[in-house]
């Protein structure tokens, strides 16, 4: 493998976290290389989202250790996270709707002039990265809540970009968006993996965790079924490991 | 160009509208602040015709003024309490906490306890600290148990109408207690004016200072390349702005001080009124405090972190505290916001009275909210303007005046102020349904 001798980016070891008495994450360990997109599989109630909850600072994780470029981080709240240069793209694009584009993609790291918000630089930085993201994008002074699904999105992604992201955590990029704006999606995967950053992706459809991932871990229950190299085996292995939470015999070796 | 032409035979009943719009987002004028505009200017209308003109009488401008004083510097706070998607139903009787301690203050505890003698300044210094700080705390430990805690803020401040009220009534043994303390009359409105020079002077610069701020943050918009205003729309909205001022300071600098109190006034001194001697009002000193704390609340709104983190706290809580704001801090100090300025408006309701009395502030909460409401505040959150809150003050403060004028009856009057709570907020769902605007 490539990795190996490599610093990853991100090792998860061991993590459990747990509602009431129930496991959503039980013992899971995970890692993640620079370059490199790693999927995440599984049902819905797996534990997926809540694994990265863990990473993003929106969960506390109840056991386990997080290390970031080969140290220990400390991850308590998504303030944290951001100090890792860790950015999120939340399944529910977590966008305050009464608020226009910049005032979202800006939020909680707003550029200051003279001790009050500068809105024009915001807006125009704004502009400048959407021009490069989605350059049909025009509505800089409406809430976001007249936006349009895959406009939304795009402003989800582009707070994560903006920031100069080391590890971008998306869960279900492209839930909400056509054909079109998916292939978008894809493109920008890729442009950001040539840049050397580290991606985990949390995604349904299998077909674009094929195209788009170098490895997949699949989850069932809480637990980790397995970790493969997406080039060494088929859509019906992994489905196999999702619907049965056993992995394939010829990789079990 | 020609497929714009081709298009016009079915785009043609359509312009009328597209025109008018662009009109008034050339100006980017908020429509809802022009409605509440000409609710108002016809409210001012209607009663000046009714009262044969006494409505409009500068008297009776100064006196509304300053009665809608305090309803209106705790509707601004309220705004951003009901942004934040919480309530306050406490604020009359924190104001009534507030009021008490410091007529106490000034009354009893301070002249006793330090010695002072009335009007000496530090009683006045000391009385407004401890006013101030007292809200504050309050308001704090309401945010504490609403955001720490997270008992609904419906049921914090439910319970804190009754505790508060209560205290205030343990603190005076439900006595009124007069204001021994002459400073603090000044808080009042006739008792302190700013006379025309200095109302004047105010006038002018604050019309500097909204020149300097339009053209500063236009230029600012040039400097990214942003399409701006036209430079008559901007001089046309400078010049209704300045105008706005400087003739609300003229009209209350026309409103003279009576014969009767001009002698007294002279005579405490030991003087005699020269022959000829007059003096105007001018701008009140409270009124004076409101505008300076809706033009701080108006900046604190829309250009400062606090302020952006308020908004989108209520806009979308989890997205906030995604992004790393600490929204259970921001409930403590929005609340502890509200209280500093329920605290000043007990400051100025009883300098108005000239006393604290048992029931001061009663039933205030209920206008305050319905100022907020008024003004566009949404109580599904992350809704709301400073000055609409203020103009929705100023709207029912002038309804009242003018039907008690007309010889409305109190029961009446109040019957008019609820129906047109629920007016104005069914007109917004009507223009927000029309609009298309969902949220």
């Amino acid at each position: 493998m490539s990795n190996e001798g490599k610093t990853p980016l991100v090792e998860m070891r061991d993590i459990s976290i747990a509602f009431g008495g129930i496991k959503a994450v039980d013992h899971v360990t995970v890692d993640l290389y620079p370059g490199e997109v790693v999927g995440l599989l599984g049902h819905n109630g797996a534990g997926k989202t809540t694994l990265i909850k863990c990473l993003s600072g929106a969960y506390h994780k109840d056991a386990g250790e997080i290390h970031v470029n080969g140290e220990r981080a400390e991850i308590n709240n998504p303030r944290d996270a951001r100090d890792y240069n860790i950015e999120t793209i939340y399944q529910t694009l977590a966008l305050s709707d009464n608020l226009d584009a910049a005032s979202n993609l800006f939020l909680g790291r707003e550029l200051m002039r003279n001790g009050l918000v500068d809105d024009a630089k915001m807006e125009a930085e704004t502009r400048k990265i959407m021009g490069r993201l989605n350059p049909n994008f025009k509505k800089f002074n409406d809430p976001v809540s007249a936006l349009s699904g895959g406009q939304r999105q795009s402003v989800a992604i582009a707070r994560a970009v903006y920031f100069d992201a080391k590890i971008l955590i998306m869960d279900e990029p492209t839930a909400a968006l056509g054909p079109h704006e998916t292939q978008m999606v894809a493109d920008l995967i890729q442009e950001l993996k040539a840049q050397g950053i580290g991606i985990f992706l949390i995604d349904h459809d299998i077909h674009n965790v094929m195209q788009l991932c170098d490895r997949a871990n699949v989850m069932k229950n809480g637990k980790l079924v397995g970790t493969v190299n997406v080039n060494e085996v088929t859509d019906d292995d992994i489905l196999g490991m999702i619907i049965l939470g056993k992995k394939p015999e010829h990789l079990a070796a | 160009m020609s497929d714009i032409k081709d298009n016009s035979a079915a785009s043609s009943d359509m312009e009328p509208t597209l025109t008018k719009r662009s009109l008034l987002d050339t100006l980017e004028i908020d429509v809802r602040l022009l409605g509440m505009l000409a609710a108002f200017l016809a409210i001012v209308v209607i009663f000046t015709i009714w009262t044969g003109g006494v409505f409009i009488r500068p008297r009776n401008i100064f006196n509304i003024t300053v009665q809608t004083v305090p309803v209106a510097i705790m509707a601004c706070g309220m705004v951003f309490v009901i942004v934040m998607r919480h309530i306050d139903l406490s604020v009359g009787s924190l104001l009534a906490t507030c009021s008490a301690v410091m007529a106490m203050m000034q009354a009893y505890w301070l002249p006793s306890l330090f010695g002072l003698e009335y009007g000496n300044p530090f009683i006045l210094i000391l009385t407004i600290l401890i006013g101030l700080t007292v809200g504050t705390t309050m308001g704090a430990a309401t945010g504490w148990l609403v955001g720490y805690q997270l008992i609904p803020s419906f049921i914090v401040t439910l319970g804190g109408l009754f505790i508060w009220r209560n205290v205030n009534w343990f603190a005076t043994n439900g006595q009124s207690v007069s204001l021994r303390d002459p400073n603090l009359l000044m808080f009042g409105g006739t008792e302190g004016v700013l006379g025309a020079t200095a109302s004047y002077s105010v006038g002018i610069a604050a019309s500097i200072a909204a020149v300097y701020v339009i053209f500063a943050s236009r230029k600012n918009k040039l400097s990214h390349g942003f399409v701006v205003k036209p430079m008559w729309a901007e001089g046309a909205l400078t010049a209704i702005i300045v105008g706005t001022i400087m003739l609300f300071v003229h009209w209350l600098s026309l409103y003279e001080i009576p014969k009767g109190k001009l002698r007294r006034m002279f005579e405490a001194r030991g003087e005699v009124v020269p022959e000829g001697y007059t003096a105007v009002h001018g701008l009140p000193i409270s009124v004076l405090i409101l505008i300076l704390v809706a033009v701080v609340m108006t900046v604190v709104a829309s250009k400062t972190r606090f302020g952006r983190y308020i908004f989108a706290t209520g806009g979308n809580p989890d997205s906030a505290d995604l992004s790393g704001i600490n929204t259970r801090w921001l409930t403590v100090k929005v609340f502890a916001l509200m209280g500093f300025l329920c605290a000043l408006a007990a400051l100025i309701a009883q300098a108005r009275l000239q006393s604290h009395g048992n029931d001061i502030g009663m039933l205030e909460e209920l206008r305050v909210i319905a100022a907020a409401v008024i003004g566009g505040t949404a109580l599904a959150g992350g809704v709301g303007t400073i000055y609409g809150a203020v103009l929705g003050a100023l709207i029912m403060q002038s309804l009242q005046s003018g039907m008690a004028m007309v010889g409305v009856d109190t029961p009446f009057q109040n019957i008019v102020v609820g129906l047109v709570l629920i007016t104005a907020v069914w007109v917004d769902i009507i223009y927000r349904k029309r609009m298309g605007i969902t949220k």
